[in-house]
């Protein structure tokens, strides 16, 4: 499959959400564990030689199941191949709680779901409580416009996604 | 890698768990965006038709509609999306920033449909979806300290039941109750700017933190907002810091992309 390497490799220059240097082992059998620089940056897990400014991969944090596997250890693997595992040494048992932590919650569709999580929330409340909400009405109302096309474009009618009759048209356009 | 080295092998081409990557293409979670587009191939190359998925921060390209693995895949995280002049109708394009970051020239079959795709793709970021759930975020906080009553205690958000582990893929049902975060989001580091040379930002302790203080369990707990007391402060105060925090980091999105 192409993708576009340069922006990925760009990507892995930004500003990210954890860092650490771990032992890493691949999921070939026969592996050997190695020290990686290993850097999460939006939903993907970058992983360096430790002297080396270029990643040497990544791993899209999508449909993944993380699991830990020693008191110190975790490792990732995917929805649809769960024994092709990739191996993650840390230096303490809290060192590896936190990576569990920020990797479960490092996928775009967990963040989908918190969006549609903190909505319904605010509904509940809102739908309750409106006399006292005045002053919080136009701070609402922006995030709820927000919600709103974004839910359109997140939920279609239909179970085949990609059915032409999917896609509502929005209010205003032709 | 150094200029002047003598030639060697090349350097290996970065690894990505394609497999993955495809699967994920082709599961059924949601789509934010379907529909035939025309790609250039290259600078000078000719357009070619292809069935377009986009899919979170991913945009995934097919011969067509019914092929079972993408062709390729366009990552988005840190493009912009604009109108270009160009041979084409209804065409756009996806812009990367850096010396030589190619710029994906597309091409819609109609005014709705590039229209769609400009807002769709404007939006595809795993960054901007955060800011967007951080906003909701502060805003559950505000309203449930609202309401003219007194705040006994800091409201921690509810604990829902954690992920499902089962491998099986959750169909996502608007009304269903779907799996929801069991903590609330991590913060993002404010002020770590990529080194000069391009090399990782890293420790080799653990005293990388992505925040200014040690991660407590969990952050939303202790106010958020910049003054202490949050307890007594009438409503309408609580409101106006949370929305200074929210135009902040607006403010802050909003000009992190127009950097190069």
């Amino acid at each position: 499959m192409r993708y576009n390497e340069k922006e990925l490799q760009a990507l892995s220059r930004q500003p990210a959400e954890m860092a650490a240097e771990l032992g890493m082992r691949g999921p070939k059998k026969g592996s050997v564990l190695k020290r990686r620089l290993v850097k999460l940056v939006v939903n993907f897990l970058f992983y360096f030689r430790t002297d080396e400014a270029e990643p040497v991969g990544a791993l899209l944090l999508e449909r993944c199941r993380v699991i830990r596997e020693e008191p110190s250890a975790f490792s990732i693997s995917f929805i649809e191949d769960p024994e092709r595992k990739y191996h993650f040494e840390c230096s303490s048992e809290e060192q590896c709680q936190e990576w569990i932590e920020a990797l479960r919650r490092a996928s775009y569709e967990f963040m989908r779901r918190s969006l549609v999580f903190y909505r319904n929330e605010i509904r509940k409340v809102t739908g309750k409580v409106r006399a006292g909400l005045q002053r919080a009405g136009a701070g609402l109302q922006v995030a709820e416009a927000v919600l709103q096309s974004w839910l359109m474009a997140t939920h279609p009618p239909h179970r085949t996604p990609w059915s032409s009759s999917a896609y509502p048209r929005r209010p205003g356009s032709s | 890698m150094a200029l002047g080295s003598p030639p060697g092998p090349a350097i290996a081409a970065m690894k990505l768990n394609e497999r993955s990557l495809a699967f994920y293409a082709t599961c059924n979670a949601p789509v934010d965006n379907a529909g035939f587009l025309y790609k250039k191939g290259g600078r000078h190359a000719a357009y070619h038709r292809r069935w377009f998925v986009l899919r979170g921060n991913m945009l995934f390209y097919f011969e067509d509609a019914a092929s079972r693995e993408p062709v390729g895949v366009i990552i988005l995280e840190g493009c912009t999306v604009e109108l270009v002049e160009a041979a084409e109708e209804f065409a756009f394009a996806v812009r990367f920033a850096g010396t030589r970051a190619r710029t994906y020239v597309l091409a819609a079959e109609s005014q709705a449909a590039m229209e769609g795709w400009v807002k769709a793709l404007s939006r595809a970021s795993f960054d901007y979806l955060r800011l967007v759930v951080r906003e909701l975020e502060q805003q559950l906080a505000a309203v449930r300290g609202g309401g003219g009553m007194a705040l006994p205690q800091p409201q921690s958000l509810p604990l829902p039941p954690s992920l499902p582990s089962a491998p099986a893929p959750v169909p996502f049902l608007p009304s269903a109750p779907a799996p929801v975060p069991a903590l609330p989001l991590p913060r993002r580091p404010s002020a770590l700017p990529p080194k000069e040379n391009g090399c990782a930002v890293w420790s080799t302790e653990a005293t990388f933190r992505p925040g200014p203080e040690p991660p407590p369990p969990p952050p939303r707990r202790r106010a958020s907002a910049p003054h202490g007391a949050l307890d007594v402060a009438p409503f309408a105060r609580l409101h106006e810091c949370y929305g200074q925090e929210i135009r902040a980091l607006r403010g802050q999105w909003l000009s992190s992309r127009v950097q190069p």
